[in-house]
Order: structure tokens, then C-alpha cells, then sequence
């Protein structure tokens, strides 16, 4: 037992407090050991978060409750562990970093101090011996500019050194355990490569046990030994990580490690149809309104020239403020662009007045990235997929019958139609999303981000699904997407952005393999797992003889 | 950046992989049932069952053996409790059960009047501050005019102007109400203009009547409805407040402000003269404000989980 620091055993979850008990795990076991670093994966509502909220005693009192099994952290059972024993356990022994770094900071306190009352509560350190470890452990996540760091506030810092923060808060003391609930989720890839090698080199230096909760393969790839897969509240699959990528014993994780897309793009022939869309020096800028000096002025884009044609989809790819969105939606007319053209089919909507706009609408519709909140709660599917056609005077029972076919266009039974959005699942309610915007028979469809919410086996079949309309109908697509694999699954063309500006652009199997730019392929280089080909369950010749080659 | 945050509610939780949930109606029903299990806690069920009580008074006033409030007999001047004046009379000899018991009708109604006046007004408003930026920066300027007079001093001095009647009471008590629904509605607006499915809306050209009247109307009827109760109550105090000050309605309709003022000469001598009608106004307010605080803990779950 002596290397096992987390033992977990035949541990079941289930909810408390409802007319109904439900069972949200069921008989979960796996250990990980000193130094070690152990993925566990899965998709939403497999019970990952459950498992390492069970391990640091807090799920939510009242709703989730556990009924069997132990949990052994350095040999003791913090499920009979009193609540004293736990908050001592959690600092020492154990500890865990959130998603979110923003939520996981109070924003009214320096960072230094949030650091610091770790330190205070545990240990009898005097107040500049904790100033110097804090500086220390500041140091040791590569922060520059340490003294400066320690007295900023959570909302002074990026998103990225945000999360260092708080790792070094999680790891000060030297836990033997950490639990990293979906740590580099909410980053850039840039920064998450940065966070990931972080979190090996510090476990290294400390041989801490590591368990890494992700949905993301790619990140399993690059970081795990071992990897747990998770599915419905039950353990799937145990095994080392080569064995569990490259030869998966169940279904289920061949489904799942096959679903994630390729990075290597897929060959397709130069689009050539008519141009439908046609973007030139599109610039947005934000300004401050001040009444009488000039308030500060934020270009969110600026010069963005881009064409589509009939049939292509055009990936337009970048990080978090580059601008994709405001470009998309400035393409939509939901913002109004500050200058540029915007021509569809030849006809530059920029700058029409809203009234004359409307008219207009038909001919470009958008899917946003959020299915939860696309669709009116309030409204039943079937309505809300014949709004568009009601407003352009389409009689109700001929709507409803368009509505039933694109139903059955984006694989969904048409029977549903007088049910609610909440009584489907996610992927489900972007396939209604995909049908309503459809339904107006558009020439120009914008994706937002729009598989960047779903599990990696729903993206797949969203992406098949938005390849069968493109062949069908010949619908010119914009996708907008921060992952470049799965721009690598679906564009023919890639135009990637940086602060507003376009870096590149050029077809998709020329940008993604030989990038011209530093910065295209610095973003390349981060996208985790380019290694590993999961569809051919091995790992990536063409990226390993890169790497050896130099 | 991308993904949504996975859920740590047990219910959500519960629901896990999410295929399609349970019946056509069956989580509608259950919000319903929710509503009811929180309105149906001790204090709420008194607090509407005194409502009731009112509302029938009201309603009932001539079938409840009073004689007319307004009969005036000098001769009959502050009896005491009698079997022909069940509560005594006051100064002018009128009945004053028959008063309290009418006075219910006024109350209710300024109430009610001014809750359901200032809700549609300010919805309206609110719609146009919230929907249309240029509109935004006027009306809500406006309404900050509007907010920085004491409420009262603005009824009273509109009443003053237009004359003392049921109407120009109304009025004058509706409009210092009005901003508040507006700042309420225009916040409604404000966070659901950028709901992915009010701009999916827009892109679908929806014309602006529609999307307002489709997507964002039927957010604003819960928060309106806990507004509209808190409304009620603060509008028969004003009422109150300003016919005791003589600046109300005019002396004669039998209110219960109108009632006190009139009693507060004989206080010492005839305590009844107040007391009843200050006990059903107190009665009466804090019935309206206890199902209004229960409305709100129903209707906006993440309030009741607070507190």
C-alpha cells in the first residue's frame, strides 16, 4: 500500500433529498500512486466531478450523499473523516484546482493574501516567513514579477495566470494529492500547454500524485500514465495510456478515443462555385460613449477581408479576443460593423438600415455555441423552427410540414415537435438549432463555436451532420472555432486571426501542415495529443518524425 | 472558454446524460407543484386566508347588516358600541362598522388600481428603455427625475393640482411607482437581448413587436408579479397616509385613512375610532407583503436559497 496515495474502492454516489433516489455513481475503484498521473475521462454527466468531489468530502450536503465504499487518502478514510479531519486533510494532503480560476479566487482580496491564509490556517509559520514561501511558490509557478503579483487583485491578472495562482495555492503545502477538475478547460491552447507542463514539472519536483479529470483526448494523450474512462456513474475501462488509446478492450472507449477529430486535414477539392459571401476591411471598434473627451477606443477587428462559395465551409480559427465572434456576428448584423463591406450574393448589407434589413435576414442565418440557451425555453421546438418561416409569411400548416422534414433532415423524430427544449439533450437541441436556422433556406450559414459545447462523440455526429447539409443543399458555411481540430475535420479554407487581425489564410491542408506564419504554428504546436492519431487508434507518423527530424 | 460548466446541482446531476426527459408536460407540472409546496407554508396560508377575509368583506359590505357610511345623524354623535352601532359612531353620528367595512372596498381598489396601472405602464416603458439604446438614455433619465422626489410629496402635490378624487389619488400614487417597474423590466430586457435565442430571433427577422411580445415578455411576468404584490401593499399605505393627512381622497368616501383622520380628534375618548381601521389596514398590508416575499422566494428560486 506504501505508494498508493489515493485508494478509491467500491465507491457508489447517490442523490438524497428527492422523491426519487437516483444512483450517480456506482461502485467506482481506482487507485493512483506517488508521482503518478492519472486521467480520468469522460463525457458530461459521467460522473468525473462527482468522483473528485466525493474524494475532497464536498458534494453538496443535502443533494448528493455516498452509500458504499472507501476512499483512502495516504491510507485514511476521509469518508468516515470528521468535518475538522477533513479541512486539515484537504490543505496537507490533498488538494484541488477548478475549471474556472475566476470563480475560484474571491475577487475582493489580493492573490498574496488568498495564498497566504493557507499557510496561516495550517502551518505556525510567522508573517514573513509566509511572505517569502508565498513569494517562493509564486516563483516556482513562473510568475515574473512576483512582489507586484502578490498585491494584485484575481480581475488584474489573465486567465492563465489566474490558474497559476491557483495551483500554487493548491500545492504550497505539498500535498500528496492533487486533483485538477478540468484545469486548462477554460484557456487558450496556447496557455494550456504552459499550465500542463507546469503541473508535470511541479509534480515531478514534489512526486505528487496526480488525478487529472478531463474531456478532452487530447490532454489524456499528452499527460496521462494510466487512464480511468468514466460513463454514466460507472468505470468503464482501467489501463495504461497506450493501451487504453491504441487498443481500447470496450466499445465504448473505441466510440469515444475514434470521435476525436483528426488534425490532419482531410483532402478536398478547391471549392469553385459562385461566391456567396464576400467580407473586405471589415473593422469593428468598440468606443467608450464620454461627453466630452474621447473615450477609449478597443478594435475588436480590424481589416478582416474574407470570401465563401457555394459549398465551401471556411474555418475562421483563433483564440479567446481575436475576434472570430465579433466578426461572425458583425456578418449576421447583430452588431453593426464600424466599417468595410459585407457582400452577400453580390449585395453589401453593412451598412442597410435594420427595416429593409429584415427582409434581408433570410439569406444568412447563424448557430450559436450555447444549445442550452439558443432555443426559448418557454416555446415548444416546433415553434420556435417555423418563427422564421412564419415571419417571412409562410401559412402555419405548410411551416409546420417544412419543419417536420428538417427534423428528419438533422436526424431528429419529428413527432417531438410540441415538446420543450429541456426535454432534450445538447446535441439534440443543436441539431433543432441547425434545423431552424435552416429552415429559411439560407445561402450563408454561420457557425459560432457551434460543436464547441459537446462532448467529443455528439461533435462528431453534429460535424458528419453539418457535412450531409453542405453536399445536400450546397450551403456555404462560416465556421468559427478556437479548435483546430475539428477546423481540420470540416474546412476546406482556414483564415486564422489574431487581435482582430487575420494572421492567415489559405486552404485548410496548406495552413494546418505548413503554416507560414509564427504564429499559426505556434498554435498548432499547442493543440494537445498532435502526436497521437485516435482515429487510427496509434500514434502520429507524420508528427513524430517532425519531432525527430530537428 | 468553450465549454459549458458541468453541472454540480444533484438534480441536473440527476439527469446526467440527458436523452430526451420524461413526459410532454411533466416538468411544467412539477414547477407548478413546486409554486404550490411554497405557497402552502402556515404563515402564507394566514396570510392569504386574512386576504380572503378582506377581499369578502369588500365584496359582501351591504350583506353584512351595515347601514349607509355616508348617513350623517347629529343626533346619534360618538355613541358608544350598541346593537344598532355595532362599533359606536363618530363625530358626525355615522356607523363606524359600515365605514371600516366600505373602507375595505377603497383600499382594496386604490391597491389594486395602482398595482395593476403602475405594472402595465412601466411594462411598456421598461420594453422601450430596455429594447431601443436611443430611447434608453431619455426615459431613463427621466425616471431618475422621477425617482429622486419622495413618493408621497409627488402624490401630494399632483393631487393638489388635479383635484382630490378616487381617479387623481390613483394617479398620483401610480406615477412615484412607475420607475421602479421600469428599472425592473429594463433589466429583464437588458440581460435577455443577449440570450443567444432572443438574437437566433433576430437573425430569423423577427419583426420587434413579436420578439418582444414571444421571447422576452413572458421572463418579465414572474418578477412582475412579486413587484405588483409589493405594489399593492405600498399603494394602500400611501393611500392611507395621505387621505389621514387630508390630502387624500376627499373627506366624505369612507377610507381607512380617512376614517383615522377623522377619529384622531376623539383618540383618547373613543380609541375604536382608529383602532378598527388601522387594525384591518395593518392586517391587510402585511397579509399582501407576506404572500408577496413567499411569491418571490417561488418564483425566483436562487432567493429562496439564499436566505
Amino acid at each position: 500500500m506504501s505508494d498508493r496515495v489515493l485508494e478509491v474502492d467500491g465507491l457508489s454516489v447517490h442523490t438524497v433529498g428527492t422523491a426519487r433516489r437516483r444512483q450517480i455513481l456506482a461502485d467506482i475503484a481506482f487507485d493512483v500512486r506517488q508521482g503518478e498521473t492519472v486521467c480520468v475521462v469522460g463525457e458530461s454527466g459521467s460522473g468525473k466531478s462527482v468522483t473528485a468531489l466525493s474524494i475532497m468530502g464536498l458534494l453538496p450536503r443535502g443533494g448528493l450523499a455516498p452509500t458504499t465504499g472507501r476512499i483512502l487518502v495516504d491510507g485514511e478514510d476521509v469518508l468516515v473523516a470528521s468535518a475538522a479531519r477533513l479541512r486539515a486533510l484537504r490543505a496537507t494532503r490533498m488538494a484541488m484546482v477548478f475549471q474556472e480560476p475566476m470563480t475560484a479566487l474571491n475577487p475582493v482580496h489580493r492573490v498574496g493574501k488568498q495564498i497566504d491564509e493557507v499557510l496561516r490556517r495550517h502551518t505556525p509559520l510567522g508573517r514573513a516567513e509566509r511572505r517569502e514561501k508565498v513569494l517562493a511558490m509564486l516563483d516556482a509557478v513562473h510568475l515574473s514579477h512576483v512582489a507586484q503579483i502578490y498585491d494584485a487583485y484575481p480581475h488584474q491578472l489573465s486567465g492563465g495566470q489566474r490558474q497559476r495562482i491557483v495551483i500554487s495555492m493548491a500545492l504550497i503545502l505539498q500535498p500528496k494529492l492533487l486533483i485538477a477538475d478540468e484545469p486548462t478547460t477554460a484557456l487558450d491552447v496556447t496557455t494550456q500547454a504552459q499550465i500542463l507542463s507546469l503541473i508535470r514539472e511541479l509534480q515531478e519536483k514534489h512526486n505528487t500524485a496526480v488525478m487529472f479529470i478531463t474531456h478532452d483526448f487530447g490532454v489524456v494523450s499528452e499527460i496521462a500514465e494510466r487512464i480511468v474512462v468514466m460513463h454514466r456513474g460507472r468505470i468503464v475501462e482501467v489501463g495504461p495510456r497506450t493501451d487504453v488509446l491504441a487498443r481500447p478492450r470496450q466499445a465504448y472507449t473505441r466510440v469515444l478515443v475514434s470521435s476525436v477529430p483528426s488534425l490532419i486535414p482531410r483532402r478536398r477539392e478547391s471549392p469553385t462555385g459562385e461566391i456567396i459571401l464576400e467580407v473586405a476591411d471589415l473593422s469593428k471598434t468598440y468606443s467608450e460613449a464620454r461627453l466630452f473627451t474621447a473615450g477609449r477606443r478597443v478594435a475588436a477587428a480590424s481589416g478582416v477581408s474574407l470570401t465563401i462559395r457555394r459549398g465551401e465551409v471556411v474555418g475562421l480559427v483563433g483564440e479567446s479576443g481575436s475576434g472570430k465572434s465579433t466578426v461572425a456576428r458583425c456578418i449576421v448584423r447583430l452588431i453593426d460593423p464600424t466599417s468595410g463591406t459585407i457582400r452577400v450574393k453580390g449585395r453589401d448589407i453593412a451598412e442597410i438600415p435594420r427595416g429593409p434589413l429584415r427582409r434581408l435576414r433570410r439569406r444568412f442565418q447563424i448557430v450559436f455555441q450555447d444549445p442550452y440557451r439558443s432555443l426559448n425555453p418557454r416555446r415548444r421546438v416546433g415553434n420556435s423552427i417555423v418563427e422564421g418561416l412564419i415571419n417571412f409569411g409562410t401559412p402555419r400548416d405548410l411551416a409546420l410540414r417544412r419543419a417536420r422534414e428538417l427534423l428528419s433532415l438533422v436526424g431528429i423524430d419529428p413527432e417531438v415537435m410540441r415538446r420543450y427544449p429541456h426535454q432534450f439533450s445538447g446535441g439534440q437541441r443543436q441539431r433543432i438549432c441547425i434545423a431552424r436556422a435552416l429552415a429559411l433556406e439560407p445561402d450563408l450559414l454561420v457557425a459560432d463555436e457551434a460543436v464547441s459545447a459537446l462532448d467529443v462523440s455528439v461533435q462528431a455526429q453534429i460535424l458528419q451532420l453539418l457535412e450531409e447539409i453542405r453536399s445536400l443543399t450546397g450551403i456555404a458555411v462560416l465556421f468559427i472555432t478556437h479548435d483546430l481540430r475539428v477546423a481540420a475535420q470540416i474546412c476546406d479554407t482556414v483564415v486564422v486571426m489574431q487581435n482582430g487581425h487575420v494572421v492567415e489564410a489559405g486552404r485548410a491542408e496548406t495552413i494546418l501542415t505548413a503554416p507560414r506564419q509564427d504564429y499559426t504554428r505556434a498554435l498548432i504546436e499547442a493543440a494537445p495529443g498532435r502526436h497521437w492519431d485516435f482515429q487510427s487508434f496509434r500514434p502520429n507518423r507524420a508528427v513524430a518524425a517532425d519531432v525527430a527530424s530537428p | 472558454m468553450t465549454r459549458a460548466t458541468e453541472p454540480l446541482d444533484s438534480a441536473d446531476l440527476a439527469h446526467g446524460g440527458g436523452e430526451l426527459l420524461g413526459e410532454d408536460e411533466s416538468s411544467r407540472l412539477s414547477s407548478i407543484a413546486e409554486l404550490l409546496r411554497t405557497l402552502t407554508s402556515a404563515p402564507v396560508l394566514i396570510a392569504l386566508g386574512a386576504l380572503a377575509v378582506v377581499a369578502l368583506i369588500a365584496l359582501l359590505a351591504p350583506f353584512l347588516g351595515t347601514t349607509d357610511p355616508l348617513a350623517i345623524a347629529p343626533g346619534e354623535r360618538l355613541r358608544r358600541m350598541s346593537s344598532a352601532h355595532r362599533l359606536g359612531t363618530d363625530a358626525f353620528g355615522r356607523d363606524v362598522y359600515s365605514r371600516v367595512l366600505y373602507g375595505a372596498r377603497i383600499s382594496l381598489l386604490v391597491g389594486m388600481a395602482v398595482a395593476l396601472a403602475s405594472v402595465a405602464v412601466g411594462l411598456v416603458i421598461g420594453l422601450l428603455a430596455g429594447y431601443f439604446r436611443l430611447l434608453d438614455s431619455i426615459i431613463m433619465r427621466v425616471m431618475d427625475g422621477l425617482m429622486a422626489i419622495p413618493g408621497i410629496l409627488l402624490a401630494i402635490a399632483l393631487v393638489t393640482v388635479s383635484g382630490a378624487s378616487l381617479r387623481t389619488v390613483v394617479i398620483a400614487i401610480t406615477v412615484p411607482e412607475i420607475p421602479r417597474v421600469v428599472r425592473l423590466v429594463r433589466s429583464v430586457v437588458l440581460a435577455l437581448r443577449v440570450e443567444p435565442y432572443v438574437e437566433a430571433a433576430i437573425a430569423l427577422g423577427t419583426p420587434v413587436p413579436s420578439l418582444l411580445l414571444r421571447h422576452i415578455v413572458p421572463n418579465t411576468v414572474a418578477p412582475l408579479i412579486v413587484q405588483g404584490t409589493f405594489i399593492f401593499a405600498s399603494a394602500m399605505l400611501t393611500e392611507s397616509a395621505m387621505s389621514f393627512l387630508g390630502v387624500g381622497l376627499p373627506p366624505e368616501i369612507p377610507s381607512w385613512g380617512n376614517i383615522m383622520a377623522e377619529g384622531r380628534t376623539y383618540f383618547q375618548l373613543m380609541p375604536g375610532l382608529i383602532l378598527y381601521a388601522g387594525l384591518l389596514l395593518a392586517l391587510t398590508v402585511l397579509s399582501v407583503n407576506m404572500l408577496g416575499d413567499a411569491l418571490r422566494d417561488a418564483l425566483d428560486p436562487r432567493m429562496a436559497r439564499k436566505l
